[in-house]
C-alpha cells in the first residue's frame, strides 16, 4: 500500500518559477539556436532536416515546460498539452503518410 | 437571479468553512477557491492554444507536402532567404520570451517597476522582430518574389543572374515548369510568416494595453491571470517561429 502524502498538493499554492531558471533556459535556447544554424552548414544529407527538427523539438519542450510552466502545472494541464501534441502528430503524420505514398511503386 | 439550490450549497459550505473563507475580490463567485479558478483559466487558455496549434499545423502540413512534390524548386527558392536575418530574428524572439517570462515573475512577486520594464522590453523586441521581417519582405518585393504580384522566375531559370545568391549556392538552372513552382514556396513562405507576424501584431497590441494597466498597478495585486495567460500566448508564438526558422531557412541549405 502506498502511503498517503502527508502534505497533498494544495490548489491555492501558486508555484513561482525563479528568474535563475528562466535565465538558464534562455541561455540554453540561444545555444541551441547557434547549434542548429551551425549544423545547417554541415553536409549531412538526409540528416540535415532531421537534426534541425530534433533541435526545434528540444527547444519547444524547454519553452513549454519552463516558460509556459507546464512542469509546475496541475495534471489536467499536463494531460491537455500531451493529448494536444499527440493529436497533432497523428493528424500531420497520417496526412503526410497518405500524400507521400500516393505514387508508391509508380516510379 | 440565483437558483435557490446553489445558494443553500453556498451557505452550507460557508458555515462549514467558517470565517476563514474570505476570498479576494477577483475570485468569481462560481469558483470554490482561487486555485480552482486559476486551474480553470489555465486549462481554457491551453485549449485555445491547441486550436491555434492545429490551425498552424495545416500550414506546416501543406508546406511539407509541397516541398516533397516540388523539391528542387523549394530548395532553390529557400536559398533566397538570408540565414543571418532568420538567426537574428530567432534570437530576438527567444529573448522576448525570456523578458515575458520575467514579467510573469515580476507580477507574481508584486514588483510593479520590474513588470512594466519587462513588458516594455518585450514590446520593443516584438517590434524589432517585425522590423527585420519588413526588411526581408521588401527584399522579396524588389526581386519580384511575391506570388501574384508580377512574380518572376528569373533567379531560378538563370541563377547566375542573381549574383548575391549564386556566389554562395551555385544553384543549377531549373526547367521552366519546375522554376514556376518556386511561386508555391513563396506563397507558403508569406502565408506562414505572415500569419505568424499577424499573431505578433496582435500580441504587441495587447502588450501596449498591458503596459498602461501595469503602470496603474493592475497586475501586482496578486491577480496575475491576465499576465500569465498572455505569457502563454507569447511563448506559443515563439514556438511557431522555432519551427518556421529551420523549415523555411535551414533545411534546404544543401542539395
Amino acid at each position: 500500500m502506498s502511503e498517503q502524502p502527508t502534505h497533498p498538493h494544495h490548489d491555492d499554492e501558486h508555484h513561482i518559477v525563479s528568474p535563475f531558471i528562466y535565465l538558464t533556459i534562455v541561455a540554453i535556447l540561444l545555444v541551441l539556436t547557434a547549434t542548429t544554424v551551425a549544423a545547417s552548414y554541415v553536409e549531412m544529407g538526409v540528416f540535415n532536416p532531421i537534426i534541425a527538427l530534433a533541435i526545434a523539438a528540444v527547444k519547444m519542450m524547454l519553452v513549454v515546460l519552463f516558460f509556459m510552466h507546464v512542469k509546475y502545472s496541475p495534471k489536467l494541464t499536463k494531460l491537455t498539452v500531451g493529448a494536444g501534441l499527440f493529436t497533432f502528430l497523428v493528424l500531420v503524420g497520417m496526412t503526410l503518410a497518405d500524400y507521400f505514398t500516393r505514387a508508391w511503386g509508380r516510379w | 437571479m440565483r437558483l435557490p439550490v446553489s445558494d443553500s450549497t453556498a451557505v452550507a459550505h460557508g458555515a462549514a468553512e467558517a470565517a476563514h473563507h474570505e476570498h479576494p475580490p477577483y475570485q468569481r463567485h462560481h469558483f470554490e477557491t482561487m486555485g480552482q479558478q486559476n486551474d480553470a483559466t489555465n486549462f481554457a487558455m491551453w485549449l485555445f492554444l491547441l486550436t491555434e496549434i492545429m490551425f498552424f499545423g495545416g500550414l506546416f502540413t501543406a508546406y511539407l507536402i509541397y516541398r516533397n512534390w516540388y523539391y528542387p524548386a523549394f530548395v532553390e527558392a529557400s536559398h533566397q532567404l538570408q540565414i543571418g536575418w532568420g538567426t537574428g530574428n530567432t534570437a530576438v524572439l527567444i529573448t522576448s520570451s525570456f523578458t515575458m517570462a520575467m514579467g510573469v515573475w515580476a507580477a507574481e512577486t508584486r514588483r510593479k517597476g520590474t513588470l512594466v520594464l519587462c513588458l516594455v522590453l518585450t514590446f520593443i523586441l516584438g517590434l524589432v522582430f517585425l522590423g527585420i521581417k519588413t526588411i526581408e519582405y521588401s527584399e522579396k518585393w524588389e526581386k519580384h518574389h511575391v506570388p501574384g504580384f508580377h512574380y518572376s522566375v528569373q533567379s531560378f531559370v538563370n541563377p547566375a543572374s542573381d549574383p548575391e545568391v549564386y556566389k554562395e549556392y551555385h544553384d543549377k538552372p531549373l526547367a521552366m515548369d519546375m522554376a514556376s513552382k518556386t511561386e508555391m514556396y513563396f506563397f507558403l513562405y508569406f502565408a506562414m510568416t505572415g500569419m505568424h507576424a499577424l499573431h505578433m501584431i496582435i500580441g504587441i497590441s495587447i502588450l501596449g494595453y498591458m503596459i498602461f494597466r501595469a503602470q496603474a498597478g493592475a497586475y501586482t495585486t496578486g491577480h496575475v491571470t491576465f499576465v500569465e495567460n498572455f505569457g502563454l500566448y507569447w511563448h506559443f508564438v515563439d514556438i511557431i517561429w522555432i519551427y518556421l526558422f529551420p523549415l523555411l531557412y535551414l533545411i534546404s541549405r544543401h542539395q
